[in-house]
């Protein structure tokens, strides 16, 4: 190779900001993402289905409250991709990145760690907001879902995407070590959330419930994603339809927080940068 | 000219199994170096650690002046690493990972003429899933050096090379080399040592058992050279005298004349051959195996 020597230019230029790194993740993440072309096509696919399937079940209005079953399956579904994309792909996404080496790869080149975890959470960021658009399209459209009208309730709605998205973005990330390998990681990964969705109100309104299960599943942030999105998208008629006859917004933001401040010390404290065979 | 590379007393121990015991390495800026070694020699595990992938048990180890156990951004971005297996970033094109991997350095190669360079301008285009084997180890040759780095770690870089590829990576290289990158070389092709390495050290249970000029290692520069002809053969430590000798009594041409030293590969034979007395003469380490060919 005729190039400058290697040696000579070194210590003039200063390496790039982490911010460009981190930008620069986030560019290649979402466009990878995008590229798995049968990945997204069911990614945004899964929640519509469910709408379609949902909303022709049940077609009646839940208990004289004039809530429809667009709007309690919207909510539902729009907290499912959330986690669904956050926690459940992008674990299954890193465990394939620990298994077929790129993080290895990674860790040899000049490149700040959290670049790797801010480029990851900007394609689910990415992937999530198109999910919820289209799917809030098709209730419109064909469901005659009404979007509410109140800039307090959009504002609602942002906090609790934004910490919902966070928060299962970095239990993705926290379960991505618990799978053996890259292979068994869509099983490993798949179950808790199938079963989450079950019991947070997502398939089954959580009023239909035995108590046990309610509680069980309170410990876990999709029934506070689910219930947040609610107040968004049933408005107060629908808070008759709560347990506790209200939407709960402190606790929803309190679960939501803790979860992702335990999701991140899990991070912090186990996540590998080796697979399994690298020793 | 410094150590770009300097090793005293490394150890590592895997469990049961000793990996590295007490393992002294010298690397010259500027030159090329090649680690030779059976499997489970405790050679990848002895680059890994240099690479700063690997945390050792003991031993002084310091890698363009720096403790490779505490990698800062800064040291990383003056080392290349070819790792011996990756296939990862499948769905981007050649084009855009190159270009990628650029954003790491501060004054990084430009892609377009590195393509160029190591072959793989007509791919540009192709997702690096589409390659094959050979391009993409040339995607991973790029990606080592495209930060422009001061040292450059290949291990066993040509691995399901045909000869021809074999031929121009060499060429690779040496242009690196000419440019005064330092170069770490783990291979098993003692062809490959000693057309590109300056010096080889030949690891065997987990330490140097020799080192130096390839052409000379092992004595082999001085040992008794082979004289074979269509008639018989002799060994000498005058192998110029037989010549002449046999050339009088055929009177000029010697049918089917040649002289021979051992080749590097006899004496690599020879070195890691278990002298141990432990071993016994079976396969050396023949315990470390799955832990260093898993790595």
């Amino acid at each position: 190779m005729t190039t400058t020597p290697a040696a000579v230019p070194r210590a003039a230029v200063p390496l790039p900001s982490p911010l460009r790194i981190a930008l620069a993740r986030a560019a290649v993440e979402t466009k990878v993402l995008f590229r798995e072309r049968d990945a997204v096509v069911f990614t945004f696919a899964l929640p519509i289905v469910f709408l379609v399937l949902f909303a022709s079940i049940f077609s009646d209005s839940a208990e004289g409250t004039g809530v429809t079953v667009a709007q309690l399956y919207t909510a539902g579904l729009i907290g499912s991709g959330v986690m669904g994309t956050g926690f459940q792909n992008l674990g299954i996404g890193i465990a394939g990145d620990r298994e077929d080496g790129t993080l290895k790869r990674l860790v040899g080149l000049p490149m700040p760690r959290a670049a790797y975890f801010i480029g990851k959470i900007a394609s689910v960021l990415v992937m999530t907001v198109l999910q919820v658009a289209i799917l809030l399209a098709i209730a419109v459209l064909f469901y005659g879902l009404e979007l509410p009208a109140e800039v307090s309730t959009w504002a609602t709605f942002a906090w609790v995407f934004v910490l919902g998205v966070s928060a299962a973005s970095v239990l993705g990330i926290a379960v991505s070590g618990l799978p053996r390998s890259g292979k068994s990681a869509t099983a490993v990964i798949s179950l808790p959330f199938v079963v989450l969705q079950f019991v947070s109100g997502v398939f089954i309104p959580i009023t239909q419930l035995p108590d046990w299960l309610v509680n069980a599943a309170s410990i876990f942030p999709l029934k506070w994603m689910c219930q947040g999105f609610r107040s968004v998208f049933l408005g107060d008629a629908g808070a008759a339809l709560e347990l506790t006859g209200s939407y709960e917004l402190g606790k929803v933001a309190l679960v939501l927080a803790a979860w992702l401040v335990g999701g991140l010390v899990l991070c912090v404290t186990t996540f590998r940068w080796k697979g399994r065979r690298d020793g | 000219m410094g150590h770009a590379i300097r090793v005293r007393g490394l150890t590592k121990r895997y469990g049961e199994v000793q990996a590295v015991g007490g393992l002294d390495l010298d690397v010259e800026e500027g030159e090329v170096f090649a680690v030779l070694g059976p499997n489970g020699a405790g050679k990848s595990t002895t680059v890994e650690i240099l690479e700063g992938y690997r945390q050792r048990d003991a031993g002084e180890v310091t890698v363009l002046g720096r403790d490779p156990a505490r990698p800062t951004r800064e040291w990383r971005s003056r080392i290349g690493i070819v790792l011996q297996t990756a296939d990862d970033r499948a769905e981007l094109t050649v084009r855009e990972t190159l270009r990628h991997f650029a954003t790491y350095y501060a004054n990084p190669r430009d892609p377009d003429e590195l393509m160029e360079q190591v072959g793989l301008t007509d791919s540009a285009g192709k997702r690096i899933r589409q390659l094959s084997g050979g391009q993409r180890r040339r995607v991973d040759v790029a990606l080592g050096v495209i930060g422009r780095p001061e040292l450059l770690f290949l291990d066993e870089p040509t691995t399901g090379f045909d000869p021809e590829a074999r031929r121009r990576f060499w060429e690779l290289i040496e242009g690196l080399a000419h440019d005064g990158t330092t170069i770490v070389l783990t291979t098993h092709y003692l062809e490959e040592a000693e057309t590109l390495a300056d010096r080889v050290a030949v690891v065997a249970r987990g330490r140097v058992v020799a080192e130096g000029d390839p052409a000379t290692l092992g004595g082999r520069a001085t040992a008794k050279a082979r004289v074979t002809w269509s008639d018989g053969e002799v060994e000498t430590d005058n192998p110029t005298a037989a010549v002449l000798q046999l050339s009088r009594r055929y009177d000029g041409e010697i049918p089917g004349l040649t002289v021979t030293r051992p080749t590097l590969e006899d004496v690599y034979l020879r070195l890691i051959d278990a002298r141990d007395p432990l071993s016994g003469g079976v396969p050396v380490t023949a315990a470390a195996v799955p832990v260093e060919s898993a790595s």
